[in-house]
């Protein structure tokens, strides 16, 4: 038989018991209902992973190290790359290199270091980091107040707010909502802090830097290396604060206190690897400990990270440490996937009782079919008709109601998350592929349950089925 | 009306032969022997009735014929098919394409039309979509039954049930016609009807017609042989002349061919 007219003698003969075959298509749609549920919840716990991960950045960041670093541990790489790598240094030459590879926005050095923040007098110790002009647009600033930095050169900062709120002798508290960081922001913001820090300057024939206050200097008097270290103080305008998580991994990781790029290269500070570099440092370029290069698109993260590695570096991204969570979500998926489908194996039940209900009211009509010329094939594709019709229908039913649930769910739970003070958060997600999965599941769930009833229908001896009044 | 009703309509060869025909079911602890060694040979185009009181084994015989079942032991071979030895599936086909089958009950589908029903065996043969709804339309205009064609089983006489699995028996065009008491469950006049029906297609269309009957006045007006049966064994096999026949042919024909 065809399969349009399978598919016609298939619907024909679920309308003809309308009710018995509601309720089993009704039992197959709570099923695919409770897997669509919990499956788009995992999903939607995933997309609100991703989204905080987006913020934290690094799906588009390459972080370049010196492969020198890495010595002991990358043995494997060194053997892969090139060797010339081998003693590649991280200065402004190849920041430019990496910065003109295809794919790349842009190349900035990592400028960190930890120093004294003084405010109203009091001496505050903090991770500081640069952040260039294009951080912006970043989303992880999304929720900020204030205003980005002027200009990339501008003697400015922006606080973390969990830093500002140690500025106003506050103790920080869990679950502190954008209220709170508006009104740190009212009492700090246009307000200057004093910023201590050690300066590498080159002993002799090295510029001052502009903000460098000469009398001030107190040479440490290392005048046999390369360079020496000044202390030097930099007086910096509050103008903006941040609700940006302090543990992202945007590039200034742990950093609570943000200066422009340009003004921190400026100002030449100290960093802990010119330690480790000081051999080179004689050379008028400043050797960074790691560059950020930002990507177009983070489809293209590896592509960048293979062609650095290419150049002699290290590097890192997300895409690394992303690996073990994907793998935390893939078990996820599948606990609640199992849940889900107990409902939906329950509602198979439901259709093998159906059906072998059915071959018992049409035994008749199976030996009429046969003597008229039906196959075995003929009733067996039938039955399988008729389960995965119901399966479809049940799946199509199911999908919109567990849809509805999610739905519903989400806004309960947003309205407990509005009263206890957290912002509303999205954690239903029913991706196009979930839906036609769903009913695809429910379909081959249904197929599979039609086996055992279809190969009876398929097997049933027609002189008796006949003879049967 | 050209040709004699009294002739003989067979073109001398054998539509049908079983040799040593047996077919047991197990009963319980007892073996019953529903056809016990039936050998006979009919040939194409002839008007065959099986009688024989319940329990002697015509019915075994015609379903044996009909390829719902197969025999225990000895052949069933129909144009030159041996029956015993077809797969499932070939017995399917040729159920499907061979054999068209009327019962006593009428055996159609309650929830279809009657034009779905006559169309069935049309789909499970795959023929297509417009064909089919022709096919159907012509069949149940033939019987009579053209201006009912979307009502469902119940809503039809007994009469007008049997014309429908005619029309149904014969969509596919079989060489053969086997009939299970067509006549049991209708009154005197409408059994006529069928039987003048049943005796126009063996006629015109040359087509083998094995009818099972216990009213041997049935099988004496219209079959041309009669073989008789008990306890599964052929104990008679005589050739009639069909009594009302010729006359209630001539009486039907014309009109009905016109």
């Amino acid at each position: 038989m065809k399969i349009p007219d399978l598919a016609e003698l298939a619907l024909r003969n679920l309308r003809e018991s309308l009710l018995r075959n509601s309720l089993t298509t009704v039992g197959i749609s709570v099923g695919v209902a409770s897997l669509v549920a919990m499956l788009s919840l995992g999903i939607g716990l995933q997309q609100l992973f991703s989204r905080r991960l987006a913020k934290s950045g690094l799906f588009d960041t390459v972080l370049v190290t010196s492969r020198r670093d890495l010595r002991g541990m990358g043995r494997e790489e060194e053997r892969n790359g090139p060797m010339p790598g081998e003693s590649r240094v991280l200065d402004e030459g190849a920041r430019l290199e990496i910065e003109h590879l295809p794919n790349v926005i842009e190349a900035y050095p990592d400028i960190r270091f930890i120093t004294e923040v003084r405010y109203d007098d009091k001496p505050h110790l903090t991770m500081i980091a640069a952040l260039p002009a294009s951080a912006k647009s970043n989303d992880a600033f999304d929720g900020m107040q204030g205003s980005f930095f002027s200009s990339d050169t501008a003697p400015e900062v922006i606080l973390q707010k969990t830093f500002a709120e140690e500025l106003l002798g506050k103790t920080p508290t869990r679950g502190v909502d954008d209220a709170n960081v508006a009104d740190l922001s009212k009492l700090l913001l246009g307000k200057e802090v004093t910023m201590r820090y050690a300066q590498r300057s080159a002993s002799a024939a090295q510029p001052s830097p502009p903000s460098a206050d000469a009398a001030n200097s107190t040479d440490a008097g290392l005048g046999g290396v390369a360079y020496s270290v000044v202390s030097r103080e930099q007086t910096l305008r509050i103008v903006g604060v941040a609700d940006l998580d302090p543990e992202s991994m945007r590039g200034p990781t742990r950093a609570k206190v943000f200066l422009p790029l340009k003004l921190a290269q400026s100002l030449h500070v100290m960093q802990p690897t010119d330690l480790r570099e000081i051999s080179r440092a004689a050379s008028d370029q400043p050797v960074y400990s790691s560059i950020s290069a930002r990507v177009k698109n983070p489809a293209q993260v590896q592509a960048v990270e293979d062609a650095i590695k290419k150049m002699g570096f290290s590097t890192f991204s997300i895409l690394d440490a992303s690996r073990g969570l994907q793998q935390v979500f893939r078990v996820l998926y599948a606990f609640l996937g199992i849940f889900g489908s107990l409902a939906l194996i329950v509602a198979s039940i439901g259709i093998v009782n159906t059906l072998v209900m059915a071959i018992l009211e049409r035994r008749r009509e199976i030996g009429i079919m046969k003597a008229i010329g039906a196959s075995d094939g003929d009733v067996k594709k039938l039955f399988f008709a008729e389960a995965g019709a119901m399966g479809i229908f049940g799946g199509i039913v199911g999908v919109g109601l567990g849809w509805a649930i999610g739905q519903v769910i989400n806004l309960g739970t947003n309205v407990y998350m509005k009263r206890q003070g957290f912002p509303p958060e999205h954690f239903w997600a029913v991706p196009l592929w979930l839906v036609v999965f769903a009913i695809l599941f429910a379909f081959v769930v249904s197929l599979v349950s039609g086996l055992y009833p279809a190969g009876r229908a398929a097997r049933l001896d027609p002189v008796q089925a006949l003879r049967y009044e | 009306m050209t040709s004699p009703a009294a002739t003989s309509h067979t073109d001398g060869t054998v539509a049908i032969r079983t040799v040593d025909l047996h077919r047991h079911y197990a009963m319980g602890q007892s073996l019953i022997r529903a056809v016990d060694g039936v050998s006979i040979e009919i040939a194409t185009g002839e008007f065959v009735a099986l009688l024989g009181s319940s329990g002697s084994g015509k019915s075994s015989i015609l379903n044996l014929l009909a390829g719902l079942d197969r025999p225990t032991s000895g052949s069933v071979t129909v144009h030159d098919k041996n029956l015993a030895q077809l797969s499932r599936e070939d017995l399917a086909r040729y159920r499907r394409h061979s054999v068209g089958m009327v019962f006593q009950s009428f055996n159609l589908i309650s929830s279809m039309s009657i034009l779905e029903n006559v169309e069935l065996p049309l789909r499970f043969a795959e023929v297509e979509r417009e064909h089919r709804a022709k096919q159907s339309r012509e069949a149940l205009e033939r019987v009579g039954l053209g201006a009912r064609m979307h009502h469902r089983p119940s809503e039809l006489s007994g009469g007008e049930q049997q014309r429908t699995a005619l029309a149904r028996a014969l969509i596919n065009r079989p060489q053969l016609l086997l009939a299970d008491e067509p006549t049991g469950n209708l009154d005197s006049h409408t059994g006529v009807e069928i039987m003048n029906l049943i005796g126009e297609f063996n006629r015109q269309m040359g087509m083998t017609v094995v009818m099972v009957t216990h009213e041997r006045a049935l099988a004496e007006r219209y079959a041309r042989r009669m073989i008789f049966l008990a306890d599964g064994k052929l104990v008679d096999d005589r050739s009639n002349t069909p009594t009302s026949f010729a006359g209630e042919a001539q009486e039907v024909a014309p009109g009905g061919r016109a």
